[in-house]
């Protein structure tokens, strides 16, 4: 199995960003996903600066994608799309069915992120037929959807499957932004209030249980998800590619823990999860539940 | 339900099966074939439109329960099927060419491009758009739709992009997506305690109200949350969509329909919406450019809404 780097979901500053892909060249990563997907008025990084980026990550080694908006409102951000699948070189994750209309026409190969709905067999087989290279598992499905999935739609390699393993789950999208909102600023003024918040705004109910993270227009899980523990599942249903999504802090040592797990080193020093991280999706159960830590799986 | 829909004036009636192929899964509502029948004949008589929603995503193994509600839907004739999962529509496209399709807003296509993408492969021909575009933005997709579209004018206001929201699942396990409920009622519990009546959803805290508080059905994003240092409704207050004033601009925009919701809902509550807006839409007809929204009709919408609040939500660009 491959590791990836999904896209970068928070607003960081231009600095902050090309740090973080420098760093990345060096990163036992084979696939990295560029590009803004969340909120189309963060452009640190414009769509052309993002293929030049690619470039340097390719050549250290890296298989690059470049990864779209996830909802688009207006036809500036059809326009920001068009111009990602329009790049000439890289290979483009879409993360709505404009961006797979756009490949479609262009007869390009497929990726779809997270935020494109397959939820079975039948779905994925259409989409290879339109030209589907890589699917990304919507983030709610678990292990045994999965494996239902892959072995239904019996596509052996033609079709690679990827799961987002590691990091805040992308829960929601919304026309309103609960960043600006939570500084009581319309949206159209919102004084790009994100790159305060590198890792999201904690929202936490009347019990200090830390519920979600806003993350401008997006809303993301409170806890991390880990599937560390699950990668021989993983590799017995056929997946190819486990993606990490960054993270403002630790990603090298998350990068690397899960690297020598791809490689058979069992992760001893965590055999739970920690308080602060969830797998329930895997298991079928509720995002927000620890189900790795529990005695039976099966009785989570 | 269904008749409260027609007497009152639908042009239109939504109906589901009794199972999780339709996002409005609940104890008590929807249809077994039987009754389905019965329905469609009473629409039918009154020349009112019967929709069959079959807007969830599939399961790999029940699918056939998907392709039965289509199989289904095609033997009773029903207006048109709506859904939303590619699986279900290429099985419905496929199989019965002439079955007439809409793309639901669990689809969430909010572009020319993907909505291009449900007409050239499915010969979709109307789609209902999700909750999150404002009012230029609605006008001017319709203004390049490849296909009809039809809006959400009443009803519960879903914030999130349809289709698209795992608030539900990540907290409850039961997501719209995948089981056709949102905050379902089974996850609810209320709690009695001396800092006031808690509502709780699958054992987590979603809101606290004090003696005097009106207390709402815990729904995920209308709980009081704290974020930035305040204690506030973080993502929205309890809330109904109201757009009556906007149908002028809808209209000339050439929305073709406006969706009231109303399967979770009272008779008694159906026939007032629909009855309201009947009114409106005829009184529109009427006196085009001198339209004006009704005061009894804003009461009477107003009093039977969640939190008896009202608002345009993503129409209006301050709302965003």
């Amino acid at each position: 199995m491959k590791l990836s780097a999904g896209p970068v979901l928070y607003y960081w500053s231009e600095h902050k960003l090309r740090e973080f892909y420098q760093q990345m060249a060096n990163l036992p990563v084979d696939i990295v996903y560029l590009g803004e997907t969340v909120c189309p008025k963060r452009r640190e990084i414009l769509p052309e600066q993002w293929v030049e980026l690619g470039r340097q990550l390719a050549a250290s080694g890296k298989e690059v994608v470049l990864s779209t908006l996830t909802l688009l409102e207006c036809r500036a951000d059809l326009a920001q799309v068009k111009k990602m699948v329009d790049n000439g070189e890289f290979l483009v994750e879409a993360n709505d069915m404009a961006g797979v209309q756009l490949l479609i026409d262009h007869k390009l190969p497929i990726i779809t992120g997270p935020a494109v709905n397959i939820y079975n067999h039948e779905t994925l087989q259409l989409l290879h037929c339109k030209g589907l290279v890589r699917w990304v598992m919507p983030v709610e499905l678990g292990r045994d959807s999965l494996a239902s999935i892959v072995r239904r739609a019996d596509l052996g390699d033609a079709v690679q499957t990827e799961v987002f393993a590691s990091g805040r789950i992308p829960l929601a999208y919304s026309a309103r932004c609960y960043t600006a909102r939570a500084y009581n600023l319309p949206k159209d003024n919102c004084q790009l209030k994100c790159l305060e918040h590198p890792g999201g705004m904690v929202m936490e109910n009347q019990q200090d249980q830390e519920l979600f993270v806003l993350n401008g227009i997006q809303t993301m899980s409170g806890y991390e998800y880990n599937l560390i523990h699950e990668l021989d599942t993983m590799r017995r249903i056929g997946v190819d590619v486990v993606r990490i999504s960054p993270e403002p802090e630790g990603f090298a040592q998350r990068v690397e823990a899960l690297r020598r797990a791809l490689d058979g080193e069992p992760p001893a020093a965590q055999a739970l999860l920690a308080s602060d991280q969830c797998d329930g999706y895997w298991f079928g159960r509720p995002g927000m539940e620890r189900c790795h830590a529990q005695q039976e799986v099966s009785a989570c | 339900m269904l008749r409260a829909a027609v007497d009152a004036g639908a042009d239109a009636v939504y109906i589901g099966l009794k199972d999780a192929t339709n996002a409005r899964h609940f104890a008590g509502l929807n249809f077994n074939d039987r009754q389905a029948r019965q329905s469609i004949a009473y629409a039918r008589d009154r020349k009112v439109k019967v929709f069959m929603a079959i807007n969830t995503y599939a399961q790999p193994d029940t699918m056939h329960r998907w392709h039965r509600a289509v199989d289904l839907s095609q033997e009773l004739g029903v207006d048109a099927v709506i859904a939303a999962d590619i699986g279900v529509l290429a099985y419905a496209a496929n199989k019965y060419p002439q079955l007439n399709l809409h793309l639901s807003v669990q689809g969430s296509a909010t572009s020319v491009k993907a909505l291009e993408f449900y007409a050239n492969e499915f010969g979709v021909r109307r789609a209902v758009l999700p909750r999150v575009l404002s009012l230029p933005q609605v006008k001017q997709l319709a203004a390049n739709s490849p296909i009809d579209l039809e809006v959400f004018g009443f009803g519960s206001l879903c914030i999130m992009a349809e289709g698209r929201c795992f608030l539900s699942s990540y907290v409850t396990g039961e997501s719209p997506n995948t089981f056709g409920a949102c905050s379902p009622a089974s996850a609810v519990r209320w709690e009695e305690t001396d800092s006031g009546r808690e509502s709780y959803l699958n054992g987590v805290l979603i809101d606290r109200f004090a003696a005097d508080e009106k207390a709402g059905y815990p729904t995920l994003c209308k709980g009081r949350f704290r974020a930035n240092g305040e204690q506030f409704h973080v993502l929205e207050e309890p809330t109904s969509l109201n757009t009556l004033q906007l149908i002028p601009e809808l209209d000339k925009a050439g929305i073709v329909a406006v969706k009231i919701e109303g399967r979770q809902r009272s008779p008694a509550y159906v026939s007032r919406v629909v009855k309201v807006w009947r009114e409106a839409l005829q009184d529109y007809r009427r006196t085009q450019s001198a339209f004006t929204v009704k005061r009894d009709w804003m009461d009477a919408l107003g009093s039977v809404s969640e939190g008896a609040q009202t608002t345009l939500g993503a129409y209006s660009k301050p709302w965003q």
